[in-house]
């Protein structure tokens, strides 16, 4: 049971995560936003630690990605920073990136890195399935970090059903299948898809990311799921209006609608 | 011949530790779909009639296996050139975009994307969508697009879109990320053409087969030119690695044969401006499988220096990979000056003007001892014209 488990069980739906790049805008601006989103009300946070080759990501992550290498960010400089991210944030905060930073660090002194800093979960997109489940499975559970799993509307049933056994925090379903701060496609099939998670029944929650920018996708999407995931949008804030906590409150209150 | 050996691919996707298909979601239906079919396919008497038709009528295979006389007598050696320049668009390239272009048609895709370098690959993909009728579009570095012009031009009269990779350091490595980007957008009707044995697997192993037809020629034509059955020495370049490949493949097996990959050493491979990415590269990912790559401590991907825009490329195939560290083929690597002193004694010597390229594999000759009694073959993956410039420039033509 870590602080996902916890959050899934104490508040079942609507939930807003947000996505973020480490050291981005500035390179010390990585706590204070955590703290920021926190207080403004974010459930959960995903912090983006750069890789130069995001292949993934659209133009708004690449660009953040590019910056904060710019700025002076590596995985070190990040477990450096969030040494005293327990000390300001409580919500649950998952750290999201390529894995050839990960091979680097070396994937037991990331996990250890991890726990030490009160990490919960991972999202490594390239992280083969099969190469998690027969190596590094039980290194995670160890650390008591989540494995998060990316399913897509072209993912088959059959493998949807194997993520589901494989995970234990939440699934990560993407809108549609795209890179990174694409507008989501509100079509008839992209509901259907929504329609078919969700008549799945799977054992995990469900959170819905890619093409969730503001009030209307983030109530579109969290009527199908337990809550929705942000990161282009917040992204482009942040590149616009800096990082101010302000900033950041008024773009958490318009995608919640509280004030 | 087939790849069930010690060095091909094992059923994971692998070659010893390197390789696998490390992609997110988002690409895993478009490889999967590549990794059921692509053997049934490829391997189907149909599908190599069609294959093997192209290659002899229409890039004009088989390739001539050429004794350079000049150049053999210069070293005190039997020298013998495989003509891959004499290809159609110049390259050993189009090898590979024509059997994958058969292979897209076979899976019912409409749309074909790659990215190029130099342009060569680039070329030789607009060509074969030209020639069956398919939309193209050619992701390439903003920075490789200026210094690449004609080939720019080239692609747009072949009906192909160019687009520009402005991201990163707007050259090769981006541009393949665009391309990756692009088919994680359209994962239904698109094929994604890469142009080296590199990518997540199948691909390493699928263009490695496309590029097999260069050593299955070099077998059959040197025991017809001089009797014997395997040459003592095959040499190519390497950048991702499919023209050394194609060149190296039906003699793994044939342990006497020595195998020599030539890497871009660039201004030298101190200098921090090279290419020779088993000298200076570490276990790593880029573009989908684990490979060598040329890396910071961080992780993060450096981008090489050659004064070939073929051979800068920040990683290299997954199955040379392997077969650097078993020892079955050794890597060595040569300076931009050494390459295109190579490029111009072969102009000189047999009036062939080779691309940057090949001058490296060239220019390692220097570099041998011979007793005069071996046969050393050299792949001649490309023709400088697209290169002129670099050499006008160089030597001050």
């Amino acid at each position: 049971m870590n602080r996902i488990n916890e959050l899934f069980k104490k508040k079942p739906g609507k939930l807003l995560s947000i996505y973020f790049t480490a050291g981005y805008p500035g390179l010390e601006d990585t706590i204070p936003v955590a703290r920021a989103l926190q207080e403004a009300g974010a459930d959960m946070l995903e912090i983006g630690f750069p890789f130069s080759d995001p292949l993934a990501d659209g133009p708004v992550i690449q660009h953040s990605s590019e910056v904060a290498l710019k700025n002076g960010m590596s995985l070190r400089k990040l477990f450096s920073q969030l040494k005293e991210l327990r000390e300001h944030v409580r919500i649950p905060v998952l750290l999201m990136g390529y894995l050839n930073p990960v091979f680097q660090y070396g994937m037991e002194n990331f996990c250890a890195s991890c726990a030490e800093c009160g990490i919960d979960g991972l999202i490594l997109p390239d992280l083969p399935m099969t190469e998690f489940e027969t190596q590094y499975q039980d290194l995670f559970r160890r650390h008591n970090l989540s494995n998060i799993f990316l399913v897509t509307p072209e993912s088959r049933e059959e493998r949807i059903r194997r993520i589901d056994q494989l995970s234990d925090g939440f699934i990560y379903a993407l809108s549609s299948s795209s890179t990174t701060g694409k507008q989501m496609d509100s079509t008839l099939q992209t509901e259907k898809y929504f329609e078919k998670l969700q008549s799945m029944n799977l054992r995990n929650p469900l959170m819905i990311g890619f093409g969730v920018n503001d009030r209307e996708s983030f109530q579109k999407v969290v009527s199908y799921a337990h809550g929705a995931i942000i990161g282009s949008a917040f992204i482009r804030l942040l590149d616009k209006e800096g990082a101010r906590p302000e900033v950041i409150r008024r773009f958490i209150h318009s995608i919640l609608g509280s004030n | 011949m087939k790849t069930e050996n010690k060095y091909g691919v094992d059923e994971r996707g692998f070659y010893g530790r390197f390789g696998g298909a490390y992609i997110p979601e988002m690409l895993y239906p478009n490889i999967e779909e590549l990794r059921e079919n692509y053997l049934r396919i490829i391997e189907t008497p149909e599908f190599r009639k069609e294959f093997e038709g192209l290659l002899a009528d229409y890039v004009g295979r088989p390739t001539p296996l050429y004794l350079a006389q000049r150049l053999s007598e210069h070293y005190g050696t039997t020298i013998y050139l495989k003509r891959e320049d004499l290809n159609h668009t110049g390259a050993h390239k189009i090898n590979n975009t024509i059997g994958q272009l058969l292979l897209a048609e076979k899976l019912g895709k409409k749309r074909i994307i790659a990215e190029t370098g130099a342009g060569q690959h680039g070329v030789a993909t607009a060509t074969v969508c030209a020639l069956r009728g398919l939309e193209c579009v050619v992701y390439m570095g903003e920075v490789d697009m200026q210094r690449q012009a004609p080939n720019v031009a080239r692609m747009k009269m072949l009906g192909a879109t160019v687009v520009p990779a402005t991201c990163g350091s707007k050259t090769l490595k981006d541009a393949t990320n665009e391309a990756l980007r692009d088919w994680i957008n359209n994962p239904v009707d698109t094929h994604y053409i890469i142009g080296s044995v590199v990518g997540p697997h199948p691909y390493p192993d699928m263009v490695a087969r496309f590029q097999s037809v260069i050593s299955r020629e070099i077998r059959r034509q040197l025991l017809e030119k001089s009797g014997k059955e395997v040459p003592d020495q095959v040499i190519a370049c390497v950048g991702g690695g499919s023209n050394a490949m194609g060149a190296f493949y039906h003699f793994l097996d044939d342990e006497s044969v020595k195998l020599i990959g030539v890497e871009a050493g660039g201004e030298g491979v101190d200098t921090g401006r090279s290419a020779a990415t088993t000298v200076l590269g570490k276990d790593g990912i880029i573009h989908g499988s684990r490979s060598l790559l040329m890396q910071t401590d961080d992780g993060q991907i450096i981008e090489p220096h050659s004064v070939s825009a073929g051979l800068d490329y920040p990683g290299i195939g997954p199955q040379h990979a392997h077969l650097h560290e078993t020892g079955r083929v050794q890597f060595v690597n040569i300076t931009d000056q050494e390459a295109m002193e190579a490029g111009l004694l072969l102009s000189k010597l047999e009036g062939i003007i080779p691309a940057i390229e090949s001058s490296h594999a060239l220019a390692w000759l220097k570099k041998m001892e011979f007793t005069g009694r071996e046969s050393i073959v050299i792949s001649l993956s490309g023709r400088g014209d697209k290169d002129l410039q670099t050499y006008i420039d160089f030597f001050r033509l």
